[in-house]
C-alpha cells in the first residue's frame, strides 16, 4: 500500500508548486487551486472506511535509512482514520472559507496556501506514521508550519510574539518527546509503534518506563495546550481566522490527544500516566473555561474554550486508561467508556468549534471588531450567522438537540464513574473529578452563551463598530453551514459514527477489550432521569443565574492578578534568559580579535600540551636525521634572522619584503628536499603574494607601533613561545615515535595505477582528485569573495533602510 | 607617472611570452615531470600580473578582453565535469584514464583524461588570481 | 637536518603567533602568512627529509622521498594564497568603511 505514502506527500509536494501557480496565474485566487487537494484526500480516506470498520489496519513501509531503523512506515487504523478525516474534511472547508476570507489583492496568498498545505501533509504524517522518528519529524513540521501561519501577518508585533511563543513551547515539548521516544527505542530496540505496543508487558518494569512516559506526555501537553503550557494558544489567535479554525481548534492541538490515544496501549494502566493525563486534563478543563469567561475578545474566548475542551478530552483519555490496569475484564469495561466519550467528543468538538471560529471570523470581517464590549444587536443584520452561532454555541454548552449534548453527558458519566474506581487511590480523591467537571461545565455554559447573547442580542451600537454590518457572502457561510449540519446530524444519528469510526478506533486503542459485551455502547439522547441529566440541568440553571449576576462576582478574577499570571512568568523567563546569556557572553566576547586568539591558543596549549605531558609521549630521537650541509645551515640562519626581523621592522614594506625572503628561502628548501613541484609553486605564489601585499598597502595606512608596555607584551611573548615550543615538541615526538607504517609506498606505483611518472601530480590529479577539485572550488569561492568585497559596496545609509 | 617604465615595458613584452610559454610547458609536462595544473596556472597568471604591473589596467584589459571571473568559472566547471565524465563510463567519480596513440607529427603521444581535469584546474587558478589582482587594482 | 628544521619551525610559529596577537591588521595578516610557511615546512619535515630521490619515476634512484606531504603542501600553498588574498581585501575594505586599522578600535561599532 504505497498509495498512503503518496497521500501524505501530495499536500507537501503541492505546497512547493503553489508559488509557481501563483506567479503563472496572478488573477486566480489560489484557494481554488488548493481546494481539490484536501477534497481528493478526503474522498480517498472516506473510501477506506469499509476496510477500517472491518477492524483491519492498512500498513505500508518504505525503507529510508535502514541502519538507523528508520522506515517511512504508515499505519492506518480506526484512530488514525478519524484524524485523517478531520484533517482533510475540515481542511477542505477551511480552504473554501479562506477563499472568501482572504482577499487576493491584499494578502500574500501563495505563502498562506504553501504553509497550509505543508501543515496538512505534516499533520497527516503525524497521525499515520508508525515509526517514532518519522512521527517526530512530522510532529515538528506541524510546529514549524503553525509558526509560519501564526506569523502570517508578520508585520504585526503581536503576530511575531505569538508565533515565537507557540514555537518555543511546542518545539520544547517536542524535544522532550523525542527524548522519550529514544528511551522507548532503547527499551524495545525498535522504532515501530505497533511493535512497541506488542512488547508492552516486557518493558513495564524497565527503569526508563516512567521517565519516557513523562517526557512523551510533555510533548502531548505542550501541543494540546494543557495547563501550564496552555499560554501559547491565546496568542496563536493572531493567525488569520481560517488558520485558527483549522490548526488551533480542529487539528493540530489535537495531535497531543492523538499521541495520548496512540500510546494508551503502551502506558495505560500505569498510575503516573493515569494521574498526569486525567489530573492535568481536568484542571485544564476547569481553568480554561474559567478564564474564557473573562475574555473580551471573541477569539481569545474561543481560544480558552478550546483549551478547556482539550482538557476535557485529555481527562477522558486519562480516566479511560484505568481500564488497562490489571488487564481486560468485564468489571473494568465501564472505564473504557471514557475513551469512547473522548473520541466522540473529539469529532463533535471539531465540528462545532470549527464552525464557531468561522462565525467569529465572519463577524470580524463584517463588523471590524471582535470585542464583545462593542458588539451587540447583530441579530437582525446577520440572521444566518446568528442561527449558526446558536447551533455551535449550544452544542458547545452541551444542550440538545446538538451533538455536544451527547458527548457532554458521556463525559459526566465517565467522571461519575471515577470515584468508584478501586485503584490509584481513587476512592479518596475520585470525588474531585465530577465536582471539578461540573464547575467547569457551568463556566463552559456561560461563555457559550456570551458568544450568542453579547454578539447578536442586546443593544446595537453602530458608533462603536468600524464598518456597516452586513451578512456574509454565501461562500463564506457555506463551510460553517456544513459543519453545523453535522452538529445536528450527529445528534440524531450518532450510532452511525460510532459503528464506522469510533468502534474501530476503540479497538485500536484497547485491543484487549475487542469483541467484549458492552465495549461499544449505543449512544442515545434520552437515558432517563439520572444524575447526568440532573447535572446538566444544574449547569443550565446555575449558568443562567451566574451570567446575569456576572458584575457581582467578577471580582473573583482579581484574585488572579495579571502580575502573577503564567504569561508573565513566560515573559520573565524569556527576558531573563536573554539578558543572562547576553551578560555571560559579553564577559568573554569582547569583540577584540587578539582576545579570541588568546582563548584558542591557551586552550590548545593546555589540552594538547597537557595531553603530551600526561601521556608521556614526548620523545626525541635524532639518530635517523639526514645530514646538514653548510648551505642549509646558512639558510636556516637567514630565515631565523629574517623572521625575527619582521618583529622589529619599522615599516610594513620591510616586513613584507622579509616575508618574501622567507618564502623564497622555503622554495630553496623545497629544492633541497627533493620537491621540485613545490619549489616552483612556492616561487610563483610568493611573488604574487608580495605583489598582492603591495597592492593592498595602497589602501591601508602605514602600520602603527604596537603597545610596548610589558603588561601587553608579556602575555603575548609567553603564548608565542609556548606555541613555538609546543609545535617543536609535537614535531620531534612524531619523528621519535614511529607508530604506523607509511602509506606513501602505495603511491609509488603511480605509473601503473594512474599512468603518470610524477607521483605528486598523480596524487593531485588522480588518487586524490576529489581534494583537488574541491580546492579549485575553494579557490574560486575566495576569488568571488574578493571580487564581491571590492565591487559591492552598500550605498550610503543602505543598511539603515534594511533594518527598518 | 608612467615615464620611467620604458625599460620595464620593453622587457615585459619579451618576458611575458617566455613566461607564458614556460607556463604552458609546465602545465603539459606535469604528468611525467615537475609541473601540472597548479604550477602551470600560477605561472600563466604571473605573466599576466607582470603585464598589469608594466602597463596599466585599462590598456591590458583593452588588449586582452577577457572576463576572468568567467575564466575561473569555466575552469571550475571543467574540473567538475571531467569528474562527471567518468560516471558515464561506469567508473567512480573523478576516475582518470590514459592511452597512447601514434600521431603523424608528434610520434608516440600519450593522452590522459587527467590533462583535461588539470586544464580546468589551471584555468581556475588563472581566473581567480587575475580576478583578485584586477579587482584590487581597479578599486581606487 | 630534521631537528634543525623543526627548531626553525618553532621560531616561525612563535613569531607568527606573536604577530597574530597584534592590534594592527597588517601584522595579523603577515602572521597568518608566516604561520602557513611554518606549517608547510612542518608537513614536509614529517615525511622525512632527503630520504631518497625526487618523486618522479623512471630515474636511476631506487627510493623516493615521501610524495604525499608534497601533494598536501601543494594544495596548502594555493589555498593559503587564496586565504591571504581574502584577508588582505577584507582588511582594507574594513579600513575603508570603519576608518581604522586597529582591531582594538574596531570593536563595539554599533552594528549589532
Amino acid at each position: 500500500m504505497i498509495s498512503i505514502h503518496a497521500f501524505i506527500l501530495i499536500p507537501i509536494l503541492t505546497a512547493f508548486l503553489i508559488p509557481i501557480f501563483g506567479r503563472q496565474f496572478p488573477k486566480l485566487h489560489l484557494g481554488w487551486v488548493v481546494l481539490p487537494v484536501p477534497i481528493l484526500l478526503f474522498s480517498f480516506f472516506v473510501s477506506k472506511i469499509p476496510v477500517i470498520s472491518a477492524n483491519k489496519a492498512i500498513t505500508g513501509s518504505v525503507a529510508w535509512i535502514r541502519a538507523l531503523d528508520l522506515h517511512f512506515a504508515v499505519y492506518l487504523d480506526g484512530l488514525s482514520l478519524i484524524f485523517t478525516l478531520l484533517i482533510t474534511g475540515i481542511g477542505s472547508l477551511v480552504v473554501l472559507y479562506s477563499i472568501f476570507y482572504l482577499s487576493k489583492e491584499k494578502e500574500s496568498l501563495s505563502h498562506f496556501y504553501t504553509y497550509l498545505l505543508l501543515f496538512m501533509g505534516a499533520m497527516l504524517g503525524v497521525v499515520l506514521s508508525d515509526n517514532l522518528m518519522v512521527l517526530y519529524l512530522f510532529w515538528e513540521l506541524t510546529s514549524i508550519s503553525s509558526f509560519l501561519l501564526i506569523a502570517f501577518w508578520f508585520r504585526r508585533k503581536k503576530s511575531r510574539y505569538g508565533a515565537q511563543k507557540s514555537f518555543l513551547i511546542t518545539v520544547g515539548g517536542g524535544i522532550a518527546m523525542l527524548v522519550g521516544f529514544i528511551m522507548l527505542q532503547v527499551m524495545t530496540a525498535t522504532n515501530s509503534v505497533q511493535e512497541i505496543i506488542a512488547m508492552r508487558d516486557s518493558i513495564q518494569d524497565h527503569e526508563l518506563f516512567v521517565p519516557s512516559l513523562v517526557l512523551i506526555l510533555l510533548g502531548a501537553f505542550t501541543k494540546s495546550a494543557q495547563f501550564p503550557f496552555h499560554i501559547w494558544l491565546p496568542d496563536a489567535m493572531e493567525a488569520p481566522t481560517p488558520v485558527s479554525a483549522y490548526l488551533h481548534s480542529a487539528t493540530m492541538v489535537k495531535a497531543g490527544l492523538f499521541l495520548v490515544a496512540r500510546f494508551t496501549p503502551v502506558f495505560g494502566g500505569e498510575a503516573t500516566w493515569f494521574w498526569l493525563v486525567s489530573g492535568v486534563g481536568i484542571f485544564t478543563m476547569f481553568w480554561g473555561s474559567f478564564t474564557a469567561v473573562r475574555q473580551n475578545d471573541l477569539k481569545a474566548l474561543l481560544a480558552y474554550s478550546t483549551i478547556s475542551q482539550l482538557g476535557l478530552m485529555m481527562s477522558l483519555f486519562g480516566l479511560g486508561s484505568a481500564a488497562l490496569q490489571g488487564g481486560a475484564s468485564t468489571n473494568s469495561i465501564i472505564y473504557t467508556q471514557a475513551i469512547f466519550a473522548a473520541l466522540f467528543h473529539l469529532v463533535n468538538h471539531a465540528t462545532f468549534k470549527g464552525a464557531l471560529f468561522m462565525i467569529v471570523g465572519i463577524v470580524d470581517h463584517g463588523v471590524g471588531t471582535r470585542d464583545v464590549r462593542k458588539l451587540g444587536g447583530l441579530l437582525s443584520l446577520m440572521p444566518i450567522t446568528f442561527t449558526l452561532s446558536v447551533i455551535g454555541s449550544f452544542s458547545m454548552a452541551g444542550l440538545p438537540p446538538f451533538n455536544g449534548f451527547l458527548s457532554k453527558e458521556m463525559f459526566f458519566t465517565a467522571v461519575l464513574n471515577a470515584p468508584e474506581m478501586s485503584i490509584f487511590s481513587m476512592d479518596t480523591w475520585g470525588l474531585l473529578f465530577p465536582i471539578i467537571a461540573w464547575i467547569g461545565s457551568i463556566f463552559t455554559f456561560i461563555y457559550s452563551m456570551i458568544i450568542v447573547f453579547r454578539t447578536f442580542l442586546g443593544p446595537y451600537r453602530r458608533e462603536r463598530l468600524e464598518k456597516d454590518p452586513h451578512e456574509a457572502p454565501i461562500g463564506m457561510l457555506l463551510s460553517p453551514i456544513v459543519l453545523c449540519t453535522f452538529v445536528i446530524l450527529l445528534f440524531f444519528f450518532p450510532n452511525l459514527l460510532s459503528k464506522y469510526l469510533l468502534a474501530p478506533a476503540m479497538n485500536g486503542i484497547l485491543p484487549t477489550y475487542q469483541n467484549m459485551e458492552g465495549f461499544i455502547p449505543k449512544i442515545s439522547a434520552w437515558h432517563g432521569f439520572n444524575l447526568e441529566l440532573l447535572m446538566t440541568a444544574g449547569v443550565v440553571i446555575l449558568g443562567i443565574v451566574l451570567m446575569n449576576t456576572y458584575r457581582f462576582w467578577n471580582v473573583i478574577y482579581d484574585l488572579f492578578p495579571e502580575k502573577l499570571s503564567l504569561d508573565r512568568g513566560y515573559q520573565w523567563i524569556l527576558a531573563a534568559s536573554e539578558s543572562g546569556s547576553k551578560k555571560a557572553t559579553d564577559r568573554y566576547m569582547t569583540g577584540f580579535l587578539p582576545n579570541y586568539l588568546y582563548y584558542i591558543f591557551g586552550f590548545l596549549l593546555l589540552m594538547v600540551g597537557g595531553t603530551l605531558f600526561l601521556s608521556g609521549s614526548i620523545a626525541f630521537d635524532p639518530s635517523n636525521d639526514a645530514s646538514v650541509s653548510l648551505y642549509e645551515g646558512v639558510f636556516v640562519g637567514i630565515m631565523s634572522i629574517a623572521v625575527v626581523g619582521i618583529l622589529f621592522a619599522k615599516s610594513r614594506m620591510t616586513a613584507t619584503l622579509l616575508n618574501g625572503l622567507l618564502g623564497y628561502s622555503i622554495a630553496v628548501f623545497f629544492v633541497l628536499f627533493r620537491a621540485p613541484d613545490l619549489a616552483l609553486t612556492q616561487l610563483v605564489v610568493e611573488t604574487v603574494t608580495t605583489v598582492l601585499f603591495l597592492l593592498c598597502f595602497y589602501h591601508l595606512p602605514e602600520w602603527s607601533k604596537e603597545d610596548r608596555s610589558w603588561k601587553v607584551r608579556f602575555p603575548k611573548i609567553i603564548i608565542s613561545i609556548g606555541m613555538g615550543a609546543l609545535t617543536v615538541l609535537i614535531a620531534l615526538s612524531v619523528q621519535g615515535n614511529k607508530l604506523f607504517e607509511s602509506i606513501s609506498s602505495y603511491f609509488e606505483d603511480s605509473y601503473e595505477l594512474a599512468g603518470g611518472r610524477n607521483i605528486v601530480n598523480s596524487i593531485l590529479g588522480d588518487f586524490r582528485a576529489f581534494d583537488t577539485m574541491l580546492e579549485v572550488v575553494v579557490l574560486f569561492i575566495a576569488g568571488i569573495g574578493v571580487y564581491t568585497l571590492v565591487k559591492l559596496k552598500a550605498p550610503q545609509g543602505g543598511d539603515k533602510i534594511e533594518r527598518k | 607617472m608612467r615615464e620611467n617604465d620604458i625599460i620595464l615595458q620593453t622587457v615585459s613584452k619579451v618576458a611575458v611570452f617566455i613566461i607564458l610559454t614556460f607556463g604552458v610547458y609546465l602545465f603539459l609536462s606535469g604528468h611525467h615531470n615537475p609541473g601540472g595544473g597548479f604550477i602551470g596556472g600560477l605561472t600563466l597568471s604571473s605573466a599576466f600580473v607582470l603585464l598589469y604591473i608594466a602597463f596599466d589596467v585599462e590598456s591590458v584589459n583593452a588588449g586582452i578582453p577577457l572576463n576572468y571571473k568567467m575564466v575561473a568559472a569555466v575552469g571550475v566547471l571543467i574540473a567538475i565535469c571531467t569528474g562527471m565524465g567518468s560516471l558515464l563510463f561506469g567508473s567512480a567519480f573523478l576516475s582518470q584514464s590514459s592511452a597512447y596513440f601514434n600521431l603523424p607529427v608528434f610520434g608516440k603521444t600519450g593522452f590522459a583524461t587527467v590533462t583535461l581535469f588539470e586544464s580546468g584546474v589551471a584555468l581556475g587558478v588563472v581566473g581567480v588570481v587575475i580576478t583578485i589582482m584586477v579587482s584590487i587594482s581597479e578599486d581606487v | 637536518m630534521e631537528t634543525i628544521i623543526t627548531l626553525l619551525i618553532g621560531v616561525l610559529v612563535s613569531v607568527a603567533t606573536y604577530l597574530l596577537l597584534s592590534k594592527n591588521v597588517i601584522r595579523v595578516v603577515l602572521g597568518s602568512a608566516i604561520l602557513s610557511h611554518a606549517i608547510h615546512l612542518l608537513l614536509i619535515t614529517m615525511g622525512g627529509l632527503k630520504k631518497g630521490g625526487v618523486p618522479i619515476l623512471g630515474g636511476k634512484v631506487e627510493t623516493y622521498v615521501d610524495a604525499l606531504p608534497q601533494a598536501l603542501i601543494l594544495t596548502a600553498i594555493v589555498i593559503s594564497f587564496a586565504v591571504t588574498a581574502f584577508f588582505l581585501v577584507l582588511m582594507y575594505r574594513t579600513y575603508q568603511s570603519v576608518g581604522t586599522d586597529n582591531l582594538h578600535e574596531m570593536r563595539g561599532t554599533n552594528d549589532e
